[in-house]
């Protein structure tokens, strides 16, 4: 048998045994690589080197955002929530920040990831930009602006609902480069002792830092793709619906954020599709909502707190 | 290669995925959050009756939608958490060489405090020191409790179950 011809018949053989791992819940790939590939290699259906070889080239493509855990999560989100801070000052009123936060954890407990390391955390920040940020792991950050366009509080569900699909969705994660997260990842697997020494910790904290300024890079100034926006507004949509919002409190807020956004201006309407656009692909999926419903305990609460906007 | 020796892998595959499936019966569940709530009933509007550390470990005693039942291993039920609290890792918080190693290659465990940690963010806030971690801290303390949440749902019509089953 020529080495060629082997190999790729053992490949057959290795991807035969890993089905059963696939199906068995094997959460990897390569998880489901490394079992089959030593399998083979005791029964002699692979040599060793045969082994390693298919073991590394699946290996090599898969590390991404998901192998990153929920508490590296955090401290990436708290680093990108503090950069924004250095951007934006908190807006101090105890009553508002209470009612958003009241409106923010309601909705995102109706996510599909009401759980995150550190939770969901809501603060309105003192600009009259309009504009928002979701940080990895749930710190989330509006706009006196933007509360401003909400004229109830479904639409301000709306906008959280948003954020927290950007969240769910690990959209933050996803704008860190390749490059980065891999030498980050093959650090941290290299290393056994309870604290970093100097190298590993200069290294852990340069990739660290450019994963910061890739992720904070993507909020304030490129943006999040036109997709990826429009898998978010999909997302608020079905948490709203959840928890019984009306959805069309995301059509009235895109219609009136329609009205104030300005070309050119560094907010919104720099990082994200027009509320044209948004509207159009919002419509195709759930038509022409009437009015918003103005609730009238709702509405009630919600005029209570944005007089203090 | 002959039409046994084929038989005799994809015998020894089925065996494989039979030990896997039994190992899943027993199988431990990690706390993959800082604070792990239990609840009474399965619902975030429901009391918290017990708080499980990041890293604990727990069994699954019975699901509802995207609820657990858990308790700890030989131990009575705690209350419900959450699926998107657990991890099916296993999560060490002192993490020896062989963690290490099986960490790296099957995946099945995730080391506590490594990578991106408290350490990390030291060393970036002694780096940054225009960064604002103070509001950062406040922020984090701002927690809506089950009751403060089960009467904003009240009063404002919206889902009696708090939205998601």
């Amino acid at each position: 048998m020529t080495g060629m011809k082997r190999l790729s018949m053992a490949a057959g053989v290795l991807l035969l045994l890993c089905l059963p791992f696939l199906l068995a819940g094997c959460e990897t790939l390569d998880q489901a690589a490394e079992i089959g590939a030593n399998v083979a290699v005791q029964s002699g259906a692979l040599r060793p080197a045969e082994a390693n070889l298919l073991k590394t080239s699946v290996k090599a493509v898969s590390h991404t955002f998901k192998e990153i855990t929920p508490e590296q999560e955090y401290y990436i989100g708290r680093a990108v929530g503090a950069t924004i801070l250095g951007q934006y000052k908190p807006y101090n009123d105890a009553a508002l920040t209470a009612y958003v936060n009241l409106v923010g954890q309601t909705l995102a407990q109706s996510s599909d990831l009401p759980e995150t390391y550190g939770g969901y955390h809501f603060m309105v920040l003192d600009t009259d930009e309009i504009n928002a940020f979701a940080a990895p792991g749930g710190l989330i950050f509006v706009s006196r602006g933007l509360l401003k366009c909400a004229r109830g509080e479904d639409a301000l569900a709306a906008v959280l609902a948003h954020e927290i699909g950007h969240v769910q969705l690990r959209h933050g994660l996803m704008a860190i480069k390749s490059a980065r997260l891999t030498e980050a990842l093959t650090t941290i697997g290299m290393e056994t002792a309870k604290t970093y020494g100097g190298e590993e910790l200069a290294s852990l904290t340069r990739n660290f830092e450019g994963s910061i300024g890739d992720i904070v890079k993507t909020l304030v100034v490129s943006g999040y793709s036109r997709s990826q926006e429009f898998e978010a507004d999909q997302a608020a949509l079905t948490i709203l619906g959840r928890l019984g919002y009306s959805p069309a409190g995301l059509t009235d807020m895109l219609v009136q954020m329609k009205g104030r956004l300005k070309p050119g201006r560094p907010d919104f309407a720099k990082t994200h599709p027009s509320p044209e656009a948004r509207l159009d692909e919002v419509r195709e999926r759930i038509g022409r909502p009437g009015a918003m419903e103005k609730n009238p305990a709702r509405q009630a609460r919600f005029d209570r707190a944005m007089k203090r906007v | 290669m002959n039409r046994g020796r084929i038989a005799l892998y994809v015998l020894l595959a089925i065996l494989l995925a039979a030990a896997a499936t039994w190992a899943a019966g027993q199988k431990l569940w990690s706390v993959q959050v800082k604070d792990g709530r239990v609840r009474a009933a399965p619902s975030f509007l429901s009391r918290v009756v017990a708080t499980l550390s990041y890293a604990d470990q727990v069994t699954v005693v019975e699901e509802k939608g995207a609820w657990r039942r858990v308790a700890r291993p030989q131990g009575p039920s705690l209350g419900w958490m959450h699926a998107s609290a657990l991890s099916a890792k296993r999560i060490v918080l002192k993490a020896g060489a062989s963690d290490v190693k099986q960490a790296a290659t099957t995946g099945e465990v995730a080391l506590a405090g490594k990578g991106f940690n408290q350490q990390v963010e030291n060393a970036y806030r002694a780096r940054n020191r225009n960064l604002d971690y103070a509001d950062i801290d406040r922020m984090e303390k701002w927690v809506v409790e089950p009751e403060q949440m089960e009467r904003f749902i009240r009063e404002g019509d919206l889902a009696a179950s708090g939205g998601r089953p």
